[in-house]
């Protein structure tokens, strides 16, 4: 079904039709509609969920670590602060290996108060166990929702996934939006560690180095067996409902000599700057990475690479920059655009391009 | 006597110290709740006694969780077990620590949503895992690791906190009176909604006491006042036997006191304050039984 919808409502069409048994979430800007409209489809009696209203995002985490535990599908959404808060459960979730489903919508944190867009949120929880998917358009919150609960759920990854939306650029605008009918798509969960008391057995049980470093290179051992089930998940999406995005979306990167990364928004923004160098006859692509982990291998040899970074870790550098100088050993232009909702445009990216300095950082905006 | 049932939920080769009252608590506990059960335990002494990885010394499932997320925890495993039609009882079983300081957000979250489950704290009186600190649970003038001089502040009111969100169920109870633990687990487990229990568990190295003295020290604390044995159910208070004999003819505070080595070289002052605590409660809780606050 066509309609338009935000990025927010997206997510939360798609959880509606995931069906979880269990939804736990506490309300945060601008991640607030979506457990707003979870809270309506369940008044409405349009879903079986139960929804759990609780206190904090530290306890949404642990009420969907009980849940999941017990075998049943559950959702939560945060943002930010609401995120960090809730740091020490997301640990949790990965190590006890619970398919959770989790929406954060990015925000800058504070001090001082901002609400809008920075991916600093979730890059602080990249070394968790999770996946993470960044998404651009409605269109793609909605579908990466859907095939999150797959991909969590498949037994060969039992791992949490993050759908990360940029705060406001995208959990706000509206866009057009094609609902599917999801049908057989997300099977039936199986959750093979699930609690039984016919079964009684320990579970995060105190554990000695051994045993514990098993359980570790095992959460290693799933999130590389991850991009596989990813790849065949997107593969079955697009045969049933016609979308395909891959790891990495590229966009004229055939003969490109310079290439942009970004992620989210400002990854779909950079199309467009690619499309007016293109017409000043700069050979120029893009790469959107979608999944921060499992973190894609990219094509960049012999290429000029120009990287965006909506994050920063001080003392060291934007983040993705700095993993793709150490995963391809390039030499990228680190932009630092964007942070707590910066604007940045198709102009200002394709500014970006022309003017850049490998091996350079850039804070966009900040005057020397 | 009420009949207590043979089966065994805490197997023999727990960690426990010797002459651990908690271990003691959680054996009557699963008793009376049997095999349909799931533990949350959050980080306490009995994510040590329950044993390493690959064993466990209890025979019902046990979610181990972090710190302050077991009432939370708890919360989303029993609405997922509702919606699966499974009644299996949920029961945190949560020490001092876990439950009135870090863990009480979690607890008043889950009590005010009127979530289905039994949190359970046993309550030592300090931070016994990590080798005894001091909790918000730990009585004036007591030493731990982190009150050398003997702590300055009174045992924070866990009961009147808890009461606040007026559960349909809640009860003390201590390690030394098993008969009435078990028919207290009982009736909470027969009653849906946030039940919860209060367990004073002596704890022999934490204390400073020899550990065969384990339920002489329960009996003490409860002979003196300074644990009152009583129940609150749908708001109506009613107060135990061996209480109500405490509050017609107490024992000294001055006798449980100057056997536990934590207490030694008590000032005047903190030990004043301790029985006018103790006097404060029984006075508060009697009122209550008779209806007249």
């Amino acid at each position: 079904m066509l309609t338009i919808a935000t990025g927010n409502k997206a997510v939360a069409a798609a959880v509606r039709q995931a069906n979880p048994a269990v939804i736990a979430a506490y309300p945060i800007t601008p991640q607030t509609e979506i457990v707003e409209q979870m809270a309506e489809y369940v008044t409405a009696g349009e879903l079986k969920s139960r929804y759990i209203p609780v206190e904090s995002e530290h306890s949404a985490m642990a009420a969907c670590i009980g849940a999941s535990i017990t075998g049943v599908r559950t959702f939560t959404a945060t943002s930010s602060h609401g995120l960090l808060y809730m740091h020490e459960m997301i640990n949790w979730a990965a190590g006890a290996r619970l398919p959770i489903v989790m929406a954060n919508v990015n925000r800058a944190l504070g001090p001082g108060w901002n609400v809008w867009a920075e991916h600093t949120d979730a890059f602080q929880e990249r070394d968790t166990g999770w996946l993470q998917v960044f998404v651009s358009t409605v269109q793609e919150a909605y579908d990466a929702t859907l095939m999150a609960f797959r991909i969590a759920e498949h037994n060969d990854v039992l791992l949490p996934v993050m759908v990360n939306l940029d705060g406001f650029t995208l959990s706000h605008i509206m866009q057009s939006l094609e609902t599917v009918n999801p049908g057989d798509f997300i099977p039936p969960l199986h959750l093979p560690h699930a609690i039984d008391p016919a079964h009684p057995a320990g579970y995060g049980t105190l554990t000695g180095p051994d045993d514990y470093f098993k359980f570790r290179w095992d959460i290693e051992r799933s999130m590389r067996d991850s991009v596989k089930v990813i790849r065949e998940t997107e593969q079955d999406f697009a045969d049933r409902f016609g979308r395909s995005y891959g790891m990495t979306e590229e966009y004229r990167c055939e003969d490109a000599d310079v290439v942009v990364i970004a992620m989210g928004t400002l990854g779909k923004e950079a199309e467009v700057a690619i499309d007016l160098l293109r017409k000043e006859g700069i050979r120029a692509g893009s790469m959107r990475i979608r999944w921060l982990r499992p973190f894609p291998t990219l094509d960049l040899a012999g290429r000029d690479v120009v990287v965006i970074d909506r994050d920063y870790s001080f003392g060291f550098g934007g983040i993705l920059a700095q993993s793709l100088k150490a995963k391809h050993r390039c030499e990228p232009y680190s932009v630092i655009a964007g942070l707590g909702g910066q604007e940045v445009t198709y102009d200002d990216i394709a500014g970006f391009i022309r003017d850049r300095k490998p091996g350079e950082e850039y804070w966009f905006g900040v005057k020397a | 006597m009420t009949e207590i049932p043979k089966e065994e939920y805490v197997l023999k080769c727990t960690s426990a110290c010797a002459g651990c009252s908690s271990s003691l608590i959680l054996r009557y506990v699963l008793k009376a709740a049997g095999p349909d059960t799931v533990l949350v335990i959050p980080a306490c002494c009995t994510s040590v006694i329950q044993g390493i990885y690959p064993n466990t010394a209890m025979n019902v499932p046990i979610y181990n969780v972090a710190f302050a997320a077991a009432a939370a925890c708890a919360s989303g495993m029993s609405e997922a077990f509702q919606s699966a039609g499974k009644k299996t009882n949920v029961i945190v079983y949560a020490g001092d620590g876990g439950t009135v300081d870090i863990g009480i957000q979690a607890l008043s979250g889950a009590f005010e949503r009127k979530t289905d489950f039994l949190y359970i704290c046993y309550d030592n009186e300090a931070y016994g895992n990590t080798g005894m600190q001091r909790s918000g649970s730990t009585p004036i003038g007591a030493r731990t690791t982190t009150t050398p001089g003997g702590k300055t502040h009174s045992k924070k009111d866990l009961d009147g906190i808890v009461a606040a969100h007026d559960p349909p169920y809640m009860a003390t109870a201590c390690s030394a009176y098993p008969q009435d633990l078990f028919k207290k687990v009982q009736k909470a487990l027969s009653i849906r909604g946030p039940k919860f229990l209060h367990i004073l568990a002596p704890c022999p190295p934490g204390w400073r006491y020899s550990s065969e003295k384990t339920i002489e020290m329960g009996k003490l604390a409860v002979k003196s006042g300074m644990w009152i044995l009583y129940e609150r159910e749908y708001g109506k208070v009613t107060i135990n036997g061996p209480s109500k004999a405490a509050m017609i003819k107490p024992v000294p505070v001055e006798d449980y006191i100057s056997v536990q080595g934590r207490f030694k070289g008590i000032s005047k002052e903190a030990l004043e304050s301790l029985k006018s605590q103790a006097e404060r409660n029984a006075k508060r809780l009697s009122l209550e039984e008779k209806g007249i606050c």
